[in-house]
């Protein structure tokens, strides 16, 4: 920025400017006059040298008020009718990006093997061996879960640790702070409760569905997280439906009852021994061999809720991370805290 | 070209509503548009990839009747990319709303341009 | 290529776009959350039950909520003080 300015100065527009709006010379004979008045007795190298300092810091001064006084018609033109032409261009150019986007995604797709057909690339030997094999060395009549908790186990311990991290950030950057003493901060608490503020407290009708809906969406919930190895389902799932029971129960009963089974601790306990069950337990797999081999966990029929292994114990453990992390979030982003 | 597309139907709309999404985050300046407009590039991205695993007349990869033929299932493993990604976006969906309540607490206001000024202390226009 | 398929992800295209025409936070983030059903919708078609059972957990049901808590502590819901504020 002041490289350029500095060019604009020492441009022809600039010094016509400069001589148009006069002054220049007379202005510099002046402060030459007042600094070398005292000095012109005895010339002698220093004050010779604080002149030259000083007329140049003059001078420079004077460029860069000259210099705004030539800029501000642009500067005015920037910041009214400017602003809005290029606000304009930059909408245009946005949508001219999207659409091009979307041509040349379309274009691509157009060359896409076709939809639904058998000999597609994706549909190679990868899926034979897993649908041919899935449920004799898995166990799980879902193929889908029996590859994500077997032979993709590490992608899901690492999602549950993704999902996890995320509770801790949020954690992080919205509970309420305390203070030099140790207490909560009043400003924050007061924003805090305002919220309340604006809700009907003990409204009858929320709390009397509430009461009906709570037991069967946490039955709902437990039934998808224990069948995920039957049909569709699993931890996530089943993890999200316990979750949104517990806040409907914390929406309609306040903080106050539902702080008596869920806090930090808890959070803290159960994702620290869910996660570190299914660390361990995919270590063990992985120890003996992986793919089921003389893991000494019986397999069981298929069919029956007690068979696959450790696909069940594990959906449970993924389930009650992803139960504590939803939960987690939702009091937070409504109170700061549990 | 047209005939491809309309084949492609399911890919068609992903490709569509990902150049929607990016549009939007392009666009709006409320920060919680940005993130729906995030959201719906991911949920684009997996429309695309689940309808790379479907296939005609085949059925979901849930075992029926002790049937291992790999020709009657369809292919599970784009089902299971996508049920990585949708937990994946819920999470950075929480930390992007925490972050814009943090924002807000701040400087009372969503417009990410008016944020960007206030950042730097300069009064707004 | 049955109807239902067309006019669902018809419907697909219309919600994303609604998401940005809307002027009303709230109003955006319902059809939003229509977006979401309606993706549950269009897994149960491509025979994905896996996928149609979270999406509609997560996507429709958690992420919703979180968004609406959200508004919910900007004050941008209408009937809350300085709404107007929050709309900018």
């Amino acid at each position: 920025m002041s490289k350029r300015r500095s060019d604009w100065a020492q441009r022809p527009q600039a010094r016509f400017l400069r001589w148009m709006r006069e002054g220049y010379g007379a202005l510099d004979d002046e402060i030459i006059s007042a600094v070398a008045q005292p000095a012109a007795q005895r010339p002698d190298a220093e004050a010779l040298e604080e002149h030259d300092r000083l007329i140049g810091t003059h001078r420079h001064e004077r460029e860069m008020a000259l210099d705004r006084l030539a800029n501000y018609d642009l500067q005015r033109w920037a910041n009214t009718r400017g602003r809005k032409a290029l606000t304009r261009l930059y909408v245009l150019l946005a949508l001219l990006l999207g659409a091009s986007l979307i041509y040349f995604l379309l274009d691509t797709v157009a060359y896409m093997p076709r939809f639904g057909q058998v000999a597609v690339p994706t549909n190679n030997e990868v899926i034979a061996r897993y649908i041919e094999k899935g449920l004799e060395e898995t166990g799980a009549i879902n193929i889908v879960a029996g590859m994500i908790l077997d032979y993709r186990a590490f992608d899901t311990l690492g999602e549950s640790t993704v999902l996890f991290v995320a509770a801790c950030a949020v954690l992080i950057l919205l509970r309420i702070d305390l203070d030099d003493q140790g207490q909560p901060m009043q400003q924050l608490i007061a924003e805090g409760s305002d919220d309340r503020h604006y809700e009907p407290k003990n409204d009858r009708i929320l709390q009397g569905s509430a009461m009906v809906l709570t037991p069967i969406i946490l039955l709902f919930g437990i039934y998808v997280l224990f069948n995920g190895h039957l049909g569709p389902g699993g931890g996530f799932s089943g993890g999200a439906i316990l979750s949104s029971g517990l806040i409907l129960y914390l929406n309609a009963f306040g903080f106050q009852k539902a702080g008596r089974f869920f806090t930090y601790k808890i959070f803290m306990w159960v994702s620290f021994f869910s996660l570190g069950f299914y660390g361990v337990a995919k270590a063990y797999s992985f120890y003996m061999g992986a793919n089921g081999l003389n893991s000494g966990i019986p397999l069981g029929t298929p069919g029956a809720i007690l068979s696959s292994g450790l696909i069940m114990p594990l959906n449970i453990a993924v389930g009650l991370v992803v139960a504590c992390t939803m939960y987690i979030f939702y009091a937070l982003f409504r109170k700061g805290g549990l | 070209m047209w005939q491809a597309l309309y084949e492609n139907l399911e890919q068609t709309v992903a490709a569509i509503l990902f150049g929607i999404g990016f549009t939007i985050l392009l666009l709006q300046r409320n920060m919680i548009r940005k993130i729906i407009g995030l959201n719906i590039m991911s949920t684009a991205t997996y429309l695309f990839l689940a309808s790379m695993g479907f296939i005609e007349g085949r059925k979901a990869p849930i075992v029926m009747d002790g049937v291992t033929d790999a020709a009657a299932y369809i292919n599970p493993i784009p089902a299971g990319l996508v049920l990585t990604g949708i937990v994946v976006s819920v999470s950075f969906t929480g930390i992007m709303l925490a972050l814009t309540v943090r924002l807000y607490r701040r400087y009372r206001t969503l417009d990410i341009d008016q944020i960007a000024l206030l950042a730097k202390g300069e009064d707004l226009p | 290529m049955s109807f239902v398929k067309i006019a669902l992800l018809g419907m697909l295209i219309v919600c994303a776009l609604g998401v940005s025409l809307t002027r009303n936070l709230l109003t955006s983030l319902i059809i939003y959350m229509a977006y979401s059903l309606i993706m549950a919708v269009i897994w149960m078609l491509l025979e994905s039950p896996d996928l149609a059972i979270t999406e509609a957990a997560v996507g429709a049901g958690i992420t919703s909520v979180l968004f609406f808590v959200t508004l919910k502590k900007i004050h941008a819901i209408k009937g809350d003080r300085d709404h107007e504020q929050a709309q900018k």
